[in-house]
């Protein structure tokens, strides 16, 4: 891919990024926050391709701790959107329920 | 075990990591309700899905021992975490998975340099820029997000951490990493990784540096403006890498945490650079402050309060992060519940900066079942606050400080604030009369119809809730 086709890629996501997440209301930052930032351990992916093809100790080192890392930031990330989004999307219930559920703290 | 079948940056490839970043964007436009925002979070995770397992099928891939045990231990500590984790402590969640993002990004950027240089040939700048970017933005990022995980869970001091001259220092040490930038771009032919990791090391420093000083109420912006980091540093490890996924949804990671952070900065009144580089709250404050607990105000305890309540026509309680501390949430639902009973209006009004990020409080809230139909925001709360019978305030402080609005001299002049000093009457839970992040004393503790209630907010609200069933 050329340098200026990434750079179109690039202004387009800007733009598409803005329009999309302007909308979100503020009720949603905090999923939307930890959505996103599960969104970007896409790095992952240069994890992958760094162990993948790699043939240098130093290098296996690198790319599997970037490949933990990046693991943690997705599946982590997934997760606890999908718990926080599922007290939003939850019809009023029984007290006694949620009370039940809650944990010590 | 898995046949690799597909070229790299082939069209196959390409066309699946296509598919990827157009599930992010219809998952995060599925996020603008709260009804449909979990099956965004669903479809985004499915496009994460497709990228990973493309990518796991590119034709060489080897070493699948190790990339395993990457995967397996990533997922087990991200499995772990989020469901042990509180919705209190979602600020701290966030900022460690966004830490790890970046260091993620940083070891990338420098694996692709010792590729780069390796190969023993020109290193095309089209890459290299990016990666030496991506390696200071992703440094920066895991460095910073520590510290405010760090802060977050009171692993340090929240107080405002600063060293005389520390200006000087981050512009000597910024200064310093744009100069080794530019040598190692000039030396693109044979770039030294000795100077790369050097560059890490000194953006690890500034990371630190900057966040250190920055007090919790600032928390959200920090927290926002790490996060377009992040993203943006998975955007540049995607120019170097030439890989469309990347590229796209380290951008949209950068548009969201950019929109959040001046929104942020917005509702308090400062630009970011005043927030980062002013350590706001460490000074002893001019306005306001100086000899508090000289100043006289009334003490109720929880019947009083269960009183003033019960016979009001309307509520509002305004929730801050002493709300997230105490756990507070479950509790402040069953007052609201026996005052519904009772036929008593209750609201919510939520500052755009209550907690320690954005919509911070509303997840709290939503945890208690509260209906998000009762959560005001600042602007469509304010103009309802002298008809308010009485305002609940229940672990926030500068955002209700009139001084915001009366003093001129005060660090928080300008801040927009929710009203309660309005409101008939104002109950605050506070455990003491202490001032918050921002360091300044509340002249609302000390207005006529104020009455404090000194406990934890937790034990408080459960008493009041008693009381009011007793009436």
């Amino acid at each position: 891919m050329s340098l200026m086709t990434e750079i179109t890629i690039f202004v387009l996501a800007v733009f598409v990024g803005f329009e999309v997440i302007s909308k979100v209301p503020t009720t949603l930052h905090t999923p939307l926050m930890s959505q996103t930032n599960a969104i970007h351990g896409i790095v992952m992916l240069g994890g992958l391709i760094v162990v993948g093809f790699a043939n240098d100790g130093v290098e296996y080192v690198i790319g599997t701790i970037a490949i933990a890392f990046g693991a943690i930031n997705i599946v982590g990330g997934f997760m606890v959107t999908d718990r926080m989004l599922g007290m939003f999307s939850r019809k009023p219930r029984p007290k006694a329920d949620a009370e039940a559920k809650k944990g010590a703290g | 075990m898995i046949e690799a079948v597909l070229k790299p940056g082939g069209d196959a490839a390409t066309a699946l990591y296509i598919v990827a970043f157009s599930l992010f964007i219809i998952g995060i436009k599925q996020g603008t309700h709260p009804t449909t925002a979990k099956r965004g979070n669903l479809i985004a995770a499915a496009g994460m899905a497709v990228a990973v397992v493309t990518t796991l099928l590119l034709d060489g891939m080897g070493n699948w021992g190790l990339i395993a045990l990457g995967l397996g231990i990533g997922t087990a500590i991200g499995v772990i975490a989020s469901i042990r984790v509180q919705m209190t402590e979602m600020p701290q969640m966030v900022a460690l998975y966004n830490g790890v993002g970046g260091g993620a990004v940083a070891l990338i950027a420098w694996s692709e340099i010792r590729h780069g240089i390796s190969l023993g040939e020109d290193f095309p700048l089209d890459s290299l820029i990016p990666v030496i970017f991506a390696g200071i933005v992703g440094s920066v990022s895991f460095w910073g997000s520590n510290i405010a995980f760090a802060k977050l869970q009171d692993l340090i001091p929240t107080r405002p951490i600063a060293a005389p001259g520390q200006q000087v220092i981050n512009a000597v040490l910024l200064l310093a990493i744009i100069v080794i930038s530019v040598v190692l771009a000039v030396d693109h032919e044979s770039p030294s990784q000795g100077l790369f990791i050097l560059l890490l090391v000194l953006a690890a420093i500034l990371g630190n540096l900057v966040v250190l000083p920055i007090g919790g109420a600032d928390m959200p912006v920090v927290i926002s403006l790490l996060n377009a980091f992040t993203g943006l540093s998975a955007a540049a490890a995607g120019f170097a890498l030439d890989n469309v996924a990347l590229i796209v949804a380290g951008t949209l990671v950068g548009s969201s945490g950019t929109i959040l952070t001046m929104e942020m900065a917005t509702a308090m009144n400062r630009s970011v650079s005043n927030i980062l580089f002013s350590g706001f709250g460490g000074a002893p404050s001019g306005g306001g402050g100086g000899s508090t607990e000289e100043r006289p105000h009334v003490s109720i305890g929880a019947q009083d309060a269960a009183i003033k309540l019960a016979y009001a026509d309307s509520v509002v309680i305004v929730p801050g992060y002493g709300l997230a501390v105490a756990q507070a949430q479950h509790a402040i639902k069953e007052v609201a519940d026996e005052l519904e009973k009772r036929g008593v209006t209750v609201n919510y009004a939520i500052h755009p900066v209550a907690g320690r990020m954005p919509g911070h409080m509303n997840v709290l809230l939503a945890e208690a079942d509260v209906p998000y139909e009762n959560l005001k925001e600042m602007e469509e709360i304010n103009p309802e606050m002298p008809r308010t019978d009485v305002a609940v305030v229940v672990g926030a402080n500068d955002v209700t400080n009139p001084a915001a609005k009366n003093d001129p001299d005060s660090p928080i002049a300008g801040m927009p604030i929710i009203e309660v000093n309005e409101a008939q009457q104002v109950i605050v839970i506070k455990r003491s009369l202490s001032p918050g992040f921002a360091g300044i004393d509340n002249d609302l503790f000390y207005e006529p119809n104020t009455s404090m209630l000194f406990a934890d907010a937790k034990a408080a609200a459960a008493e009041i809730a008693a009381e009011i069933g007793n009436l």
